[in-house]
């Protein structure tokens, strides 16, 4: 089964509301998928469902194979979550933040260091406390975190956001790499360009469910 | 106890009807038993009657907090082939907490009347009475994380491993105060010694903890079925606001 | 699991070091507050000598908690602990890794808070290996009680008041017994202390275990 999430209606309760009201879907490993719709539309409950971060209460999901009903935690150390949040240790430098999230997934420090290169934060900067960093500078950080993992799934709200054009740029070059290599990418964003660019495939969500799917390309 | 009664009769059914009589004919012959058959004390005079009530309530403080971490054991390792996935437990546990902190409540201001009308003070530091006061908001700590937001299943998991660190260390409190207590008082005569209890006090003592059980059994009973029909309530609720969303779904579409 | 904890002690450590909470806010407040104790007491020598060994805990349980609440506050910025939840690093290893850091940063309060007592309410220290090794089975307990209620609080908006009243009950009987084995290391009173400082090191014994057990159920979301 190469799905790497494999959900039939899926139902999931968070403070009381279905923000998951029997959604379908089928994404396969490697592909590149943007995820449309309204604020409300469960895009953002359907990242933290694929993270197993909000609990099933009916249907069947399976992400990267496990059973979202048995056990929603192993899946999350192959998986990588970027929310609207960036998830920084902001008293830290930059260089200690992103060598404490090298070593916390078995990676090198070195790893730590280009990660931080290929997402344009210059050495000048790694010893700035992140407190001091743009937001646009922040965000960079943190998606350097999330690619020092080296996750299966890549989950991403709103990536875009925060960015300028050249950090969006830098940031579709890493996510067409990080699919061509292996992992499955899943996006939600309200931009309509950049579907044009990266993505092989576009969701809409309504009301908790699907409405549209562009199917694979 | 799980059976859902019909809305009319609110949360009674025939069992707890008679549950319920039995419940207050014994409570009425206590008061009858613990008030005017039995004896005075000879040394404490009347005071004595109040142990009627402080024992038993002691008793069920502690009973009901053996029965929540039981209950929440039970509920953390033994849910998965249950088919409500172990709700049951978590219900009982919430119960016996609200019945087990009010309890525990009375015991401690009977405590103190008692004390004042036997020593003098309303407080004295002896194992017991300050065990219970740690007991009580214990039980306040765990019906507080009975009470946040979440999903129920995650928020009883949550007050369970509470319950079960509350289970280890409310012996742990009680050995260590006690101890403290008989250090300290190793010099001086023993204050409030309890009152020898014998014959006719005792009999009524006895009858007393078993009348205040029926009464304690009851409530839980009632409080259990509350929380199932607010459970209920809450899923007929959320059904309805899946099929409005899969309406609108369908409407619009 | 040990490389993971210390990681994470580490990372904790470093974030005490760049915002210099513990030193800068803490340890002054945990020593006003044993100056405020002579107030309450009217500076009475007599009292606060026999007192010392309860008003050291007392000052210790208002700062650690403190703490406590700032180790899970680094996690979050706004109560949001997708981060740590997604954690590669196991939750056992973030139990241990997060008392460990609780505990170091309670030690250096401790370090302020001791010579504090002695100075301020004139104490002699007669047992000084009763001391240290009491001060440690307390810290210890303190530590992983403190983390495993620290959790069950962590990001809520009542988090702030709630740990108090989950944490006290559960520290009871450790600022009872560091009362009690303290006092017997001033001299100030000759019982049993070493008794009390073995009931502490047990009580941390205890919660280490129950907190390596519970810490993944406890991080689940509601």
């Amino acid at each position: 089964m190469s799905s790497v999430v494999d959900f039939h209606n899926v139902v999931a309760v968070a403070g009381g509301f279905p923000v998951l009201a029997g959604l379908d879907i089928e994404i396969a490993k490697g592909e590149i998928v943007q995820l449309r719709g309204s604020n409300g539309a469960g895009k953002t409950s359907f990242l933290r469902v694929c993270a197993g971060l909000i609990p099933i209460s009916d249907g069947d999901a399976n992400v990267l194979g496990f059973d979202l009903r048995d056990d929603r935690r192993s899946p999350r150390r192959y998986i990588g979550l970027l929310g609207h949040d960036n998830h920084l240790y902001t008293d830290l430098w930059v260089r200690e933040h992103m060598e404490f999230r090298a070593a916390a997934t078995g990676a090198e420090a070195g790893d730590a260091d280009a990660a931080l290169r290929r997402l344009g934060v210059t050495d000048r900067l790694w010893s700035v406390p992140i407190e001091r960093l743009s937001a646009g500078q922040r965000r960079r950080v943190a998606i350097a975190s999330m690619l020092v993992g080296r996750p299966q799934l890549w989950l991403l709200d709103e990536p875009h956001a925060a960015l300028d054009h050249e950090g969006r740029e830098l940031l579709d070059e890493i996510l067409l790499d990080a699919a061509s290599s292996g992992a499955t990418v899943v996006f939600a964003s309200h931009e309509r360009d950049l579907s044009k660019s990266i993505a092989s495939r576009v969701v809409t969500l309504r009301g908790g469910r699907l409405s549209e799917d562009s199917g694979v390309a | 106890m799980t059976q859902v009664p019909d809305s009319r009769h609110m949360t009674a059914t025939t069992a707890t009807r008679v549950l319920g009589t039995v419940a207050l004919v014994a409570v009425v012959l206590m008061g009858l038993l613990g008030l005017v058959v039995s004896p005075a004390d000879v040394v404490q005079g009347q005071a004595v009657r109040m142990l009627y009530l402080h024992v038993p309530s002691i008793w069920i403080a502690y009973g009901a907090f053996v029965l929540t971490s039981f209950s929440s054991a039970l509920f953390l390792f033994r849910s998965r082939h249950r088919h409500d996935g172990g709700r049951h437990h978590d219900r009982l546990a919430g119960s016996a907490a609200e019945v087990g902190v009010v309890f525990a409540g009375v015991t401690l201001v009977t405590g103190m009347l008692w004390g004042r009308v036997t020593w003098g003070t309303y407080w004295q530091w002896d194992a017991r009475l300050t065990t219970t006061v740690l007991l009580f908001v214990t039980y306040l700590g765990y019906l507080a994380l009975r009470r946040l937001p979440a999903d129920p299943v995650i928020r009883g998991r949550r007050a369970a491993v509470m319950a079960l660190i509350s289970f280890v260390n409310v012996p742990i409190v009680h050995f260590s105060v006690d101890w403290w207590r008989t250090l300290h008082q190793k010099a001086s005569l023993s204050v409030g010694r309890r009152p020898e209890i014998t014959g006719e006090m005792y009999w009524t003592l006895l009858y007393s903890t078993l009348a205040v059980t029926i009464v304690a059994s009851w409530l839980i009973v009632h409080r259990y079925r509350v929380i199932r029909l607010e459970e209920l309530r809450d899923e007929e609720a959320l059904e309805a606001l899946i099929a409005s969303r899969l309406r609108e779904d369908d409407v619009q579409a | 699991m040990l490389r993971e904890a210390l990681l994470v002690a580490r990372k904790d450590l470093r974030v005490e070091w760049r915002s210099k909470v513990t030193i800068g806010h803490v340890a002054p407040l945990a020593l006003l507050v044993l100056v405020v104790f002579a107030f309450a007491f009217d500076a009475n020598a007599g009292l606060l000598e026999f007192g010392a060994g309860g008003l050291y805990w007392v000052a210790v349980l208002f700062g650690g908690t403190l703490l406590i609440q700032r180790a899970f506050d680094v996690e979050t910025e706004d109560g949001n602990f997708d981060a740590f939840r997604m954690s590669a690093i196991g939750a056992p290893s973030l139990f241990l890794g997060k008392s460990l850091g609780v505990f170091i940063q309670v030690v250096f309060l401790e370090l302020i808070l001791g010579p504090g007592v002695v100075l301020l309410y004139n104490v002699r220290i007669d047992d000084w290996i009763l001391l240290l090794a009491s001060a440690l089975g307390g810290t210890l307990a303190f530590s992983v009680c403190g983390v495993l209620c620290g959790v069950m609080a962590a990001g809520l908006r009542v988090r702030a008041t709630l740990l108090p009243l989950l944490l006290v009950p559960v520290l009871a009987p450790v600022l009872l017994a560091g009362s009690r084995a303290f006092e017997t290391a001033f001299g100030v009173r000759a019982e049993a202390g070493w008794t009390w400082a073995s009931l502490m090191f047990v009580i941390a014994a205890v919660h280490t275990a129950v907190g390596v057990r519970a810490f993944g159920f406890l991080l689940e979301e509601g």
